[in-house]
């Protein structure tokens, strides 16, 4: 017995009636929690083996399979939770950073949930989304401050003769944020390809490059520069419909990212143009990034190599002095600014970081906003929020603090069947997301996972309708920025205040 | 070769210009007058040659992939930002931030560079980024870097590098002429005796250098130098637990 037992996080209950000794869980359980033991012909689980993802349990044939949260005997202790305990023992045995996957998973406040959204009555009447038209096209990149057109002789023909910088058009304001191919399985990215197409609307390539195979996909694909440049070449720049610099993220604000040798495959030494077994380090900043104007630097870097066909966007955390670092990066000559906030997720990141590091995308959002219409230079940018997006209200929320569409991850993996384990960094996702090991990454059809992706959308965008059309708006265009269909419940004033909106029960 | 005077040019339009040329299958141009336009050539992937009088603005040359530039002048800052292929000359010197990211292709400067140079440049398949800096390189000197080669002829005979070099390196080598003080370099490299196999790549990227910028050899031996390297190819192996 060592010196310091890990307490196990979950309890496999077995049912000796109906378990058949199949050893589909034992196949299934990249973690290697259940046993089979030849000679007794039964299958044994060692608990403390089990991350909860709950793999076992929906592939068990005769059911027999529960995964429950550990029942602790000892002493309730809500300074030394079995949780605390287990780090520090870790930390104890290995001196070493703890590591996680996903997003912060602590209790801070979601002011999602504390917002409300309005309605029409009587007054002004609601739209039927099922009759009228409703838009949620949403277009992102710099909006000229104002359009000239040019009429015929005749007058009968007006044309445009402001020349407008290159956009994105999004069929629904809803994306999939930056995951790379090494975070994720091939599979998985060309789910995400695939779905973002059908969609009319764009996934996110992370660091990693793109694998040859997804160049197709290029019209729905935003290609991503990180400090690591990994897989940064001319024809990966062109090949996407926009660039997004990467500077930070949410789950890890202010430092780098480590993708370890093991995971450096062959494929993925190919997409990120490395050789295979190396570490792949992105340094925490860019080093030819020291400043706003180094930044401007690279934006027209990436517009002169790529001929100013595409819209550039830049991608941070949301900090704590969030609006004016926007502002700087408006003026940088972004096309795009993409804001991660507080509960973004990630493949790995350090759990200290990831649960102690940035900003509610909320407030971020909210605070951004306001400061580039003070500035007069809202519309010269678009702003995607990302992080912890989990539903359409989430999204149209979002919107009415005043962003200009969303981009989700977790959701997006949660729809191609992630259990939200926190244990990508491990690379054994028995649900063939976040791994590269082919056993498990041939587990998840990405015919199926597209089909899937799609579907939610689609589930999200006819909701947003819904939401809408109850507000009396038949274009999504109109409820950006439009705080006053937002009100707030159980918030301070001063909460209110950051957000831009009024407590519930006040009227206009 | 087409002639371009960039004087009073935006940097925008004499990129236009060039590009334009090259859709008209013109491979060699010559620049007259640069006055700090950046991005020259930024993003090419033709094989052409461009020759480029006066000073080039930053980022010279990034996400190239095959032109080969040479600069009568002296540079600036992010010359090779990100490229992948090609060839830059530097007949003077240059700024920060060269090579940074720099996946293949080779640069050569007659006389000293600034900081941060050589960062995270990496090595791929039969890629493989060279640097070669006719004087001293200034702190940060290959940081991250991770494959590659960077070398400090140190003609001039000054302290060759600054601080924190090869800091958090991981793949590929400095070759230094001179003497290196240890507390200026990171603590995931060490300095070791050239191999026989190294002796004889240095000494062909030597000659080149003579070659090219046409100054006279002195008495430059192999023997002066010493090789900066990664400990290891995971330096932070044992920086986390799961
Ligand atoms: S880790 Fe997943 S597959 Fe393994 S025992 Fe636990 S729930 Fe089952
Ligand atoms: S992607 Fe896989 S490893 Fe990561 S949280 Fe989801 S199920 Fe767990």
């Amino acid at each position: 017995m060592p010196l310091s037992t890990i307490f196990p996080e979950f309890k496999i209950i077995r049912d000796k009636e109906k378990c058949i000794a199949c050893q589909v869980c034992v196949r299934q359980c990249a973690f290697e929690a259940h046993i089979y033991d030849p000679e007794k012909d039964e299958v044994y689980s060692d608990d403390s083996k089990c991350v909860g993802c709950h793999r076992c349990e929906a592939l068990c044939p005769t059911d027999a399979l529960n995964i429950i949260k550990y029942p602790f005997d000892i002493k309730d202790n809500k300074n030394w939770t079995p949780g605390i305990l287990n780090d520090i023992y870790r930390q104890a045995e290995s001196g070493a950073i703890i590591l996680t996957g996903m997003g912060c998973d602590k209790d801070y406040p979601i002011y999602w949930d504390r917002i409300l959204l309005n309605a029409s009555q009587v007054t002004n009447p609601s739209i039927d989304p099922l009759r009228e038209p409703m838009e949620l096209r949403t277009f992102i990149g710099r909006k000229p401050r104002y359009v000239e057109v040019e009429r015929s002789q005749e007058r009968d023909t007006v044309k445009v003769k402001t020349q407008l910088p290159p956009q994105l058009r999004l069929e629904t304001p809803i994306m999939f944020s930056a995951m790379s191919y090494g975070s994720i399985s091939f599979n998985a990215c060309q789910a995400l390809a695939r779905a973002a197409e059908e969609i009319g609307t764009y996934y996110n390539t992370g660091e990693g490059g793109l694998h040859p195979d997804l160049y197709k996909f290029g019209a729905n694909t935003i290609v991503q520069v990180a400090s690591g440049r990994f897989g940064v070449h001319p024809d990966y720049l062109n090949a996407g419909a926009a660039i997004e610099i990467k500077i930070g993220q949410g789950a890890k604000p202010g430092i780098g990212g480590h993708l370890p040798g093991e995971k450096v495959t062959e494929e993925i030494s190919r997409t990120r143009m490395i050789p295979t077994g190396t570490d792949a380090l992105s340094p925490a900043p860019h080093h030819d990034i020291y400043s706003i104007e180094d930044l401007r630097q690279l934006i027209y870097a990436l517009k002169e190599a790529t001929e100013y066909k595409k819209p550039v966007g830049v991608k941070i955390a949301a900090v704590h002095n969030v609006a004016a670092i926007a502002t700087g990066i408006a003026r940088a000559g972004a096309d795009f600014i993409t804001i991660d906030g507080l509960r973004g997720g990630t493949g790995a990141a350090p759990q200290v970081i990831r649960d102690n590091v940035g900003i509610p995308i909320e407030l971020a959002i909210a605070v951004v906003d306001s400061r580039l219409r003070e500035e007069g230079i809202r519309e010269e940018v678009s702003l995607i929020a990302a992080g912890g997006f989990r539903k359409s209200s989430d999204v149209i929320k979002a919107i009415a603090l005043g962003a200009d569409a969303v981009y989700i991850g977790t959701a997006a993996l949660a729809a191609m069947g992630c259990h939200v384990c926190q244990k990508c960094y491990t690379g054994k996702c028995n649900w063939g997301i976040a791994t590269q090991d082919p056993y498990l990454s041939k587990r998840l059809n990405p015919n199926i996972a597209a089909r899937r992706l799609v579907n939610l959308i689609n589930a999200w965008s006819k909701e947003l309708k819904e939401m809408l059309g109850g507000m009396g708006i038949n274009a999504i265009e109109s409820l950006r920025g439009n705080r006053e269909h937002l009100r707030g419940v159980g918030l301070e004033e001063w909460e209110l205040r950051l957000l831009g909106i009024k407590p519930a029960g006040e009227g206009w | 070769m087409k002639i371009i005077e960039a004087n009073g040019l935006h940097y925008r339009q004499l990129n236009e210009i060039i590009r334009e040329a090259i859709k008209n299958g013109e491979q060699e141009f010559k620049i007259i007058g640069a006055t700090g336009q950046r991005y020259i050539a930024a993003g090419i992937k033709n094989k052409i040659k461009i020759v480029i009088e006066g000073t080039p603005g930053n980022d010279l040359g990034a996400f190239m992939q095959g032109p080969y530039i040479e600069v009568i002048g002296n540079g600036q800052d992010g010359i090779g930002n990100t490229m992948s292929d090609g060839k830059i000359i530097i007949h003077g010197r240059a700024g920060d931030i060269i090579g940074y990211g720099m996946r293949g292709g080779e640069i050569f400067i007659r006389d000293e560079v600034g900081y941060r140079v050589g960062i995270h440049m990496k090595a791929y398949d039969n890629l493989r980024p060279v640097i070669v800096i006719g004087d001293s390189a200034k702190d940060f000197l290959g940081e991250y870097m991770a494959g590659g080669l960077i070398i400090v002829l140190n003609l001039r005979g000054t302290v060759p590098i600054g601080k924190y070099c090869g800091t958090g390196m991981h793949g590929g080598k400095i070759y230094v002429r001179g003497d290196i003080d240890e507390h200026l370099l990171g603590k995931e490299v060490s300095i070791t005796p050239l191999s026989e196999e190294d002796e004889s790549e240095l000494a062909g990227y030597i000659s080149q250098y003579f070659e090219l910028f046409g100054v006279k050899r002195g008495n430059v031996s192999l023997e002066e130098f010493k090789k900066i390297s990664p400990r290891s190819h995971r330096p932070y192996g044992s920086l986390y637990t799961h």
